[in-house]
């Protein structure tokens, strides 16, 4: 992770795409996706034109591509189901390369690929050209319930200390010569998930107690959530 | 005397499962003073911290902040004038940037603009935490955190400042910076800890809290020398560190 930079997806920049305000992004992102979704799968024609502009945006945030391609492994599980939907759907057949396959699943397998794709490509460009931070403030100025963008919120905040945390207990049980090798041992990882899940309850507890003893009332103030304009030269300004 | 910042009277308070944490607490805390409580793991120090800023509400006895009971109508205030610093940071900040978190106290008191600015900026400045304020706290070291959890509260400029367990996993630089931080700022503060060189280096005065009640009150290094009290209470000195020999600080 970069210094004083976001998460692991973001890749920091200053191009136009990455200063774009970031409720507008998502709402091109989402424009996007409900188009593509939307387009027969037929349209083969159109999906490259799709490709395209995908192509253009990604060229002007300057996110190198390989960036991106490696971040799409996540898109794995679908397109291994994309790839066997030939196989396995009905109706009428065609020989490919020797291959009896299903016609209509050809399609279907073409469809689901090429949408899911092209979203994962665009949600991950959003990713890597706005901070969570921004991501956030753009939720609440598309007036997403004020109280979802909170618990985003807090999940983007405290995914590192969970995680590090599933991280140390990982390492103390692998230190005191634990590995799950076979299903006798997941009674095991079944504890650790469940103390992770408590620990991680009690946190929430206790974070929930900081806040109230600094005024919380079940809101976030705006002004503690948005940047100010005008960055002022923190130190000085203010006798 | 003048009228405490902090009174506790007569506090006790079992939990909703029966288990009784604090048996008629009396302390008192004037303006100005640094007071340590001391306590053994389980003395009800943090118990009784949670009774200061009303998250707990006592069964019996009372807490009175600069003459304002802590009750019901006037939690908001008790809250501005009693900063709580957690133990674990991580509990504390929880937005993306120190500046929101250093803002989120005074901006819940209805502080706007300008005036919000300010005590963001002092109050980080006082931690020598400025330059860090567009920074995620999790990017942070821990040491570093720990000051950025105290500006969060100074930003709301209390009566007293209320740190539990302050020297807790920094390491010594980073305690020693914490404590010269400590003794810079112009605020009354109760210092809940076990460790007990801290408390000597930073205050004047210290209350032993023990199995739930206040069981001695007295200048730091009187308490602390007097070896069948602290045997009395679980409380007992780092190897080879002796509170007779430290000299006093200038």
């Amino acid at each position: 992770m970069g210094a004083g930079h976001g998460h692991k997806l973001h890749f920091h920049g200053h191009s136009l795409i990455h200063r774009a305000p970031a409720h507008r992004k998502l709402i091109a992102l989402l424009g996007f996706v409900l188009l593509v979704v939307a387009t027969p799968r037929e349209w083969f024609a159109m999906y490259a034109v799709y490709l395209m502009m995908l192509g253009v945006v990604i060229a002007v945030s300057r996110v190198p591509p390989t960036y991106l391609l490696k971040r799409t492994v996540i898109e794995v599980p679908f397109v291994v189901f994309a790839l066997l939907l030939p196989f396995v759907a009905g109706g009428p057949q065609v020989e490919v390369w020797g291959l009896t396959l299903s016609e209509s699943g050809l399609l279907a397998g073409w469809g689901l690929l090429v949408k899911g794709t092209l979203g994962v490509l665009a949600s991950l460009t959003l990713a890597a050209t706005t901070e969570p931070h921004d991501l956030l403030a753009g939720l609440e100025r598309l007036r997403l319930p004020h109280l979802m963008v909170q618990i985003i919120g807090f999940m983007v905040r405290y995914l590192d200390v969970v995680t590090s945390q599933m991280r140390r207990m990982k390492v103390a049980r692998t230190s005191r010569g634990f590995s799950a090798r076979n299903p006798r041992h997941w009674s095991v990882l079944a504890r650790s998930a469940g103390a992770l899940f408590i620990r991680s309850y009690e946190r929430g507890e206790r974070v929930h107690l900081a806040m109230l003893s600094r005024g919380y009332t079940g809101r976030l103030p705006v002004e503690a959530t948005t940047r100010p304009t005008t960055r002022p030269s923190a130190v000085t300004e203010h006798p | 005397m003048s009228t405490p910042v902090l009174d506790v009277r007569g506090l006790a308070y079992a939990y909703p499962d029966g288990h009784q944490a604090l048996f008629g607490v009396d302390l008192h805390v004037h303006r100005g003073e640094r007071v340590a409580l001391l306590g053994p793991n389980g003395a009800g120090k943090t118990t009784l911290v949670l009774h200061l800023n009303g998250i707990l509400t006592a069964g019996a006895g009372s807490v009175t902040v600069d003459g304002l009971p802590v009750e019901k109508e006037h939690l908001r205030e008790i809250r501005r004038r009693v900063g709580v610093v957690f133990q674990d940071p991580d509990d504390q900040l929880f937005l993306g940037s120190v500046r929101a978190d250093v803002a989120f106290g005074p901006a819940n008191l209805g502080i706007k603009g300008a005036e919000l600015e300010r005590r963001v900026t002092s109050a980080l400045e006082q931690v020598g935490m400025a330059e860090f304020a567009d920074r995620p706290p999790h990017h942070l070291s821990f040491g570093q955190r720990r000051r950025v959890a105290v500006a969060t509260v100074l930003a709301m400029e209390p009566e007293i400042l209320v740190l539990d367990e302050p020297s807790s996993n920094l390491d010594p630089a980073s305690r020693r910076e914490l404590a010269d931080i400590l003794r810079s700022l112009d605020v009354t503060v109760l210092m809940v800890t076990h460790d007990l060189p801290y408390a000597l280096e930073l205050c004047p005065r210290s209350v032993i809290l023990s199995d739930g009640s206040a069981v001695a009150d007295g200048p730091t290094r009187a308490l602390l020398t007097d070896d069948s009290l602290m045997a009395a209470h679980r409380l007992e000195l780092p190897f080879g560190f002796d509170p007779r020999a430290v000299g006093e600080r200038p």
